[in-house]
């Protein structure tokens, strides 16, 4: 139970707040733009269940991958799970503070050191996809 | 006030997150853009994961977390575009998703 | 500079303010006023001389002029900002609009009502509860500057409460704890002296807790004391999960006993 008494007024005015509040500044939009960028990360999960669903066919798995929705798709896809790549890293720091003696690590640090780690994965995926093909 | 049970999604949204950030670029370029520029054939990249179990664990993970990814972000992203009704609703179709989502890939990635 | 100050120029700026008077309107509306430009003046001296020399009415809080009491927050142009650190020059020759701090309910023109905000104070208990009650004899609580650091940058906090009217969160929210209260209960929590986590957690562990936090990010922006209270947030969350999957994993594992008669 607060000790402090509010003295509310017998009147105020309270500001609705707006549907497109979103709209109204360029950081909110960015920030709406970033969690939008669920839908194309989910939306990807959601294209493999159904490249795996057709394991049983190669036919109907090949369609799937050569049917040109699912391009289109990939191509709206990149920019998002690449601005979710860049966002999520950018923000890691703020969640991970590590701190040496007195002195905090430089956040510039802990992110650079997940951009370096993405690209060796990156380039180790894209690498063992290469060679799994072609020794198969 | 009670202490929230929002750590079981949030956890799983990180992870997710975490995931997604360092594996679906590259994934999205082998399944998008290198059958397309004749890097690889659908047939190849089919067997690839019919022989390989690492390849279905892996696609296992980058089916699951990312979806209870997409659930948690989704339920806050409606909620901040002004949809604020029906919350309870809304949780449990975005988590059931994500839930049936990854049961579905369990399932059809044991038995392949 | 204080030749610019007394120098006669007829260089004005436009003002439009946010004006509420519940006693002769139910609606709110904007005044606009012209005050003369002077290179070394804030908004604050600008609402001052209206109120000095235009329109006694016109209502707002203001105290120190430097930045430190956290009192003259207001809307200017759309941006939360102290007004005693927002000079003309830098909006000059545009007109600046003048409005209260965003999201909270106003009492009266640039006034807002901030019993909330104490209340949230309250209930994350943002002051030093010791882990260990000392008689005055046994000496000081001693703190290494490594533990100072932990926490130096969120005892920053001048309670101006910019970052909430920065916060969609709290907007659409106003049972949200916000930012500043839940930076300020970090800043205790990471305090190596306090012990009062635990009785912390059951308010900042809550729905209205960090969990509505959708970590926009706006609140370290706007700060003027460079305080992060996103930062702050996401570390407690991460302390949470932690704290959550401990009770489920180690359920007979013993949790702090709230202590009684803080």
């Amino acid at each position: 139970m607060p000790r402090h008494q509010p003295a509310t007024p017998a009147k105020q005015h309270i500001r609705p707040m707006p549907v497109g509040w979103w709209l109204k500044r360029t950081s909110y939009f960015l920030f709406m733009m970033r969690e939008l960028t669920c839908v194309f990360v989910g939306g990807y999960a959601l294209f493999l269940l159904m490249l795996v669903a057709r394991i049983g066919e190669p036919d109907a798995f090949a369609a799937l991958l050569e049917h040109p929705g699912s391009l289109v798709f990939h191509v709206l896809a990149l920019p998002f799970v690449l601005y979710h790549t860049i966002t999520w890293f950018n923000v890691t720091p703020k969640a991970l503070v590590i701190y040496r003696g007195e002195e905090k690590v430089n956040p510039v640090i802990i992110a650079g050191a997940n951009y370096v780690g993405w690209i060796v994965v990156s380039v180790a995926l894209i690498w063992i996809a290469w060679i799994a093909i072609g020794s198969a | 006030m009670a202490r929230s049970k929002e750590p079981i999604w949030w956890s799983m949204f990180s992870a997710g997150g975490v995931i997604a950030a360092f594996l679906i670029p590259a994934t999205l370029l082998i399944t998008g853009f290198a059958p397309l520029a004749g890097y690889i054939t659908a047939e190849q990249l089919h067997d690839l994961i019919d022989r390989s179990w690492l390849v279905k664990i892996y696609l296992f993970i980058l089916i699951a977390l990312p979806l209870f990814h997409w659930a948690h972000r989704f339920r806050f992203t409606v909620a901040d575009l002004g949809l604020r009704g029906g919350a309870a609703l809304q949780a449990i179709l975005f988590y059931g998703a994500a839930i049936v989502g990854t049961i579905c890939a369990a399932v059809i990635l044991i038995r392949a | 500079m204080a030749a610019s100050n007394t120098t006669t120029s007829n260089a004005v700026v436009t003002m439009d303010v946010f004006r509420y008077e519940p006693d002769a309107s139910e609606l709110p509306r904007m005044q606009r006023y012209t005050v003369p430009f002077r290179e070394d003046w804030v908004v604050l001296d600008a609402l001052n001389h209206i109120k000095d020399e235009i329109d006694g009415t016109l209502s707002f809080r203001w105290s120190c002029r430097m930045g430190v009491c956290g009192s003259c927050g207001m809307m200017v142009n759309g941006e939360p900002r102290l007004t005693c650190n927002s000079f003309l020059r830098d909006y000059y020759p545009n007109p600046i609009r003048v409005e209260p701090l965003s999201y909270f309910p106003v009492i009266r023109d640039l006034i807002i009502n901030l019993d909330h905000f104490l209340d949230k104070l309250e209930e994350v208990k943002a002051w030093l509860i010791p882990a260990e009650d000392r008689e005055l004899s046994e000496g000081e609580y001693r703190q290494s500057p490594a533990q100072l650091a932990q926490y130096k940058q969120f005892s920053m906090c001048i309670n101006c409460m910019l970052c909430y009217a920065a916060c969609p969160a709290y907007g659409h929210h106003s049972e949200f704890i916000g930012p500043a209260a839940l930076a300020l209960a970090q800043r205790y929590n990471m305090d190596s002296r306090d012990g009062a986590s635990d009785e912390r957690a059951d308010v900042i562990f809550s729905e209205e807790g960090i969990w509505d936090c959708t970590f926009v990010g706006e609140c370290a922006r706007v700060c003027p004391k460079n305080v992060d209270p996103a930062s702050a947030i996401q570390q407690a969350k991460v302390e949470a999960t932690k704290d959550f999957f401990k009770s489920v994993l180690v359920p007979w594992g013993k949790r702090q006993q709230p202590a009684e008669s803080r």
